[in-house]
């Protein structure tokens, strides 16, 4: 009773105490300072940038860079299928989730080390760092869509093209694939950057599995490919359920391949919630071991 | 009925000796351990169940257990490593204790971390608002106070440009304004003020003793006697991990700059007074000889006091110098002397071989008032590194038999007593 009294008459009462086995996921903590999420997102992307002679024009260049590399290897000389899109557009619809994925794993992963400098000092969600960091991917996602409607309407308006675009109402599911890639960012980068933490390997590894991630995705070529009794094992990785449902929701590529879908959406929401698991075990020691 | 702003009750916080900052494990490490631990333990026989407590770790901190009221100024002393750090990062969240806990009423500031996420690419606009979010100031908030926050800081004009292009003290002043404005219920400040130029310092201590007329908590932490003597009124002496002693701030100082000293006029450094930075530097006696020579805690104004400094380089180390630094009980500095402050000598050693050295200097007769005196310790290579410094090496007395004045049995004003040459004129 009196305890109960004295928590109310203040309601910030802090109780540290050592804690032992498995940790609260305690969300609640993030909510409090979604400010602070907000802030290190804005200041993510802001840094990106500085002092780049070319600035946000970067998010731009990349994606055409590569789409138009992959055009000329996947298409012109491997002659790979693209489901009767224009190659480039097909591939750019990858691009798009892949891009957002991808950036969030790296930055995300390393993000914790490269901020050590604050978490050996001040007490705030950890949460915080990683989440951050994976929202700011989203600016870079956002420019790289506009460039996407570029490409759409100059293959749609351009003369002699076979290429239509139709505005299907599975457009609207859009944002749930986008969601869904920030779920399987999020996951991905809670396990990597809490793991940075203690092994620095991690920064080794990173590269070299997104080259090798890039590849078990359908980006430069269709999940079609891929033969029927592998479609299942292949759905494990979720990002194949987000570009083919990208594919899906702008292109109108397939029907939507609900059950690889769901097994996709299963492996990201199981590793997101491992990885919350695992990084609020971690985070204890964060500021000891950093 | 609530008036506790902090209980603390029985923390402490183990360190695995290794885990510094600097170093990290690989997942190599990890292995090879992992598939090493088993042998071991099958070597030592049964396991003994926690190989944690083995002697490869260390209580930074060990059975502290103290309360704060609300409102009140207290300060923190203690040598260096005797856990004062550990202690504010406990409180202020940023580690977790290994045993015992600690209630804290109300939003903790800490001012160890003037600065901490400001990015130097960032206008200094851009960092209040980011500095004050990591602090964990909402916006509305930092809005309402950014003008007040930018006079403080005295760089209106600047605002606009990267933190980068600051100097070193503009960048202080941003980062201690921001800190400052945070309007915590418990504020913790941590040696904040020995960095920044005297206006600066002044500025800050204003802002402190403000926080404490507000009623709100203050936990200073500081190797500056007269600031603690100053701005506290209840202090709180740490040693080895141990909180040793409580008292009102006057004999809490005293006590602590009396603790520890054997009396016996030399201080020998143990390898746990010796932080591994220090390297290639190994401090080892420092002693005080009387006109005779002789080792003593005891020494006579009108007679030459001799100081040794006996130490051992691992390496050669280009520009050191080693010093002493002589203070009053209370904490202020008397004056600071180093072994190459003649030029002629520093051109000459400019670096000095690996090997085993004395450091000697005479302070001359009737230069100290009677006392109680402290010396420091400094080696370090000017603007380079400091290796080693021990604010609290060495303490002894002064006795002033037979010093000028000394016919009227009065004390003098003042830690220096010298025998000026006074000329009485009649016109």
């Amino acid at each position: 009773m009196a305890t109960d009294q004295l928590t109310k008459s203040h309601q910030d009462v802090v109780i540290l105490h050592p804690t032992h086995g498995l940790a609260a996921l305690n969300l609640r903590d993030l909510w409090v300072y979604r400010e602070l999420v907000l802030f290190l997102a804005w200041r993510d992307v802001l840094v990106r940038y500085k002092q780049t002679v070319l600035g946000a024009a970067w998010a731009v260049i990349q994606p055409i860079v590569q789409m138009v590399v992959f055009t000329f290897i996947f298409s012109k000389a491997a002659g790979l299928s693209s489901e009767g899109v224009p190659y480039p557009i097909f591939n750019y619809t990858a691009l798009l989730p892949w891009g957002l994925f991808s950036k969030a794993m790296n930055d995300a992963g390393r993000s914790l080390v490269n901020n050590r400098n604050m978490i050996t000092k001040i007490y705030f969600p950890r949460l915080t760092i990683p989440v951050a960091s994976v929202l700011a991917g989203l600016v870079d996602f956002g420019i790289a869509f506009l460039v996407y409607i570029v490409i759409i309407l100059f293959y749609t308006l351009s003369p002699g093209s076979t290429f239509t675009f139709h505005l299907s109402p599975a457009l609207l599911t859009l944002p749930l694939f986008i969601i869904l890639a920030l779920v399987a960012a999020l996951g991905v980068s809670l396990w990597f950057s809490a793991a940075n933490v203690l092994y620095r390997d991690v920064g080794h590894i990173l590269p070299f599995l997104t080259q090798i991630w890039f590849f078990v995705t359908p980006i430069v070529y269709s999940s079609s490919e891929v033969s029927t009794q592998w479609q299942i094992v292949y759905a494990l990785n979720p990002l194949t359920g987000v570009v083919e449902g990208f594919r899906w929701s702008l292109l109108g590529i397939h029907s939507l391949p609900w059950q690889m879908l769901a097994i996709s959406a299963g492996v990201a929401v199981v590793i997101l919630i491992s990885g919350l698991i695992y990084f609020r075990n971690m985070e204890r020691t964060f500021a000891d071991e950093i | 009925m609530n008036d506790i702003a902090i209980r603390v009750e029985n923390l402490g916080k183990r360190y695995r000796i290794g885990t510094a900052p600097e170093r990290y494990k690989t997942l190599r490490d990890t292995l090879v351990a992992g598939l090493n631990a088993p042998i071991r333990r099958l070597r030592r026989g049964i396991s003994t169940g926690h190989s944690a407590s083995g002697s490869n770790m260390i209580w930074a901190l060990r059975d502290i257990s103290f309360e704060v009221p609300r409102g009140k100024v207290l300060g923190i002393v203690g040598r260096n490593g005797a856990g004062k750090s550990t202690l504010l990062k406990i409180l202020s969240r940023v580690t977790e204790p290994t045993e015992g806990s600690a209630e804290i009423y109300g939003r903790v500031g800490s001012l160890l971390e003037v600065g901490t996420g400001f990015h130097p690419e960032l206008t200094g606009r851009e960092n209040i608002y980011l500095n004050g979010a990591i602090l964990g100031m909402k916006r509305l908030e930092i809005e309402r106070k950014f003008d007040e926050i930018v006079a403080f800081s005295e760089v209106e004009q600047f605002i606009d440009t990267p933190v980068k292009r600051f100097s070193s003290g503009m960048y202080l002043r941003l980062a201690f304004a921001v800190a400052a404005h945070l309007e915590p219920e418990i504020l913790v400040v941590d040696e904040v003020l020995a960095v920044g130029d005297a206006e600066f310092q002044r500025k800050c201590m204003g802002k402190m003793s403000d926080v404490a007329q507000a009623g709100r908590t203050v936990l200073f932490v500081s190797h500056n006697m007269s600031a603690v003597l100053r701005l506290t009124e209840e202090t709180l002496v740490l040693d080895k991990g141990r909180l040793v002693y409580r008292a009102p701030t006057p004999q809490a100082v005293d006590y602590y700059m009396a603790a520890g000293f054997t009396g016996a006029g030399e201080h020998a450094w143990t390898s746990d007074e010796i932080p591994a930075g220090a390297a290639p530097f190994t401090p080892l006696v420092l002693r005080l000889r009387d006109n005779k020579g002789q080792v003593v805690d005891t020494l006579r104004s009108t007679e030459p006091i001799s100081v040794e400094i006996e130490y051992r380089l691992d390496q050669p180390i280009t520009g050191l110098r080693v010093g002493i630094y002589l203070l009053t009980m209370r904490g202020e500095y008397v004056f600071t002397s180093f072994d190459l402050d003649d030029p002629a000598r520093f051109e000459q050693l400019g670096s000095r071989q690996a090997g085993h050295y004395i450091s000697r200097c005479t302070i001359p007769a009737n230069t100290l008032n009677e006392g109680r005196y402290v010396l420091a310790v400094n080696a370090s290579s000017f603007r380079v590194k400091r290796y080693f410094w021990d604010d609290h090496a060495l303490a002894f007395s002064v006795d002033a038999t037979g010093a000028p004045g000394k016919q009227w049995p009065e004390p003098r004003m003042g830690p220096v007593r010298p025998a000026l040459d006074w000329e009485i004129e009649r016109l």
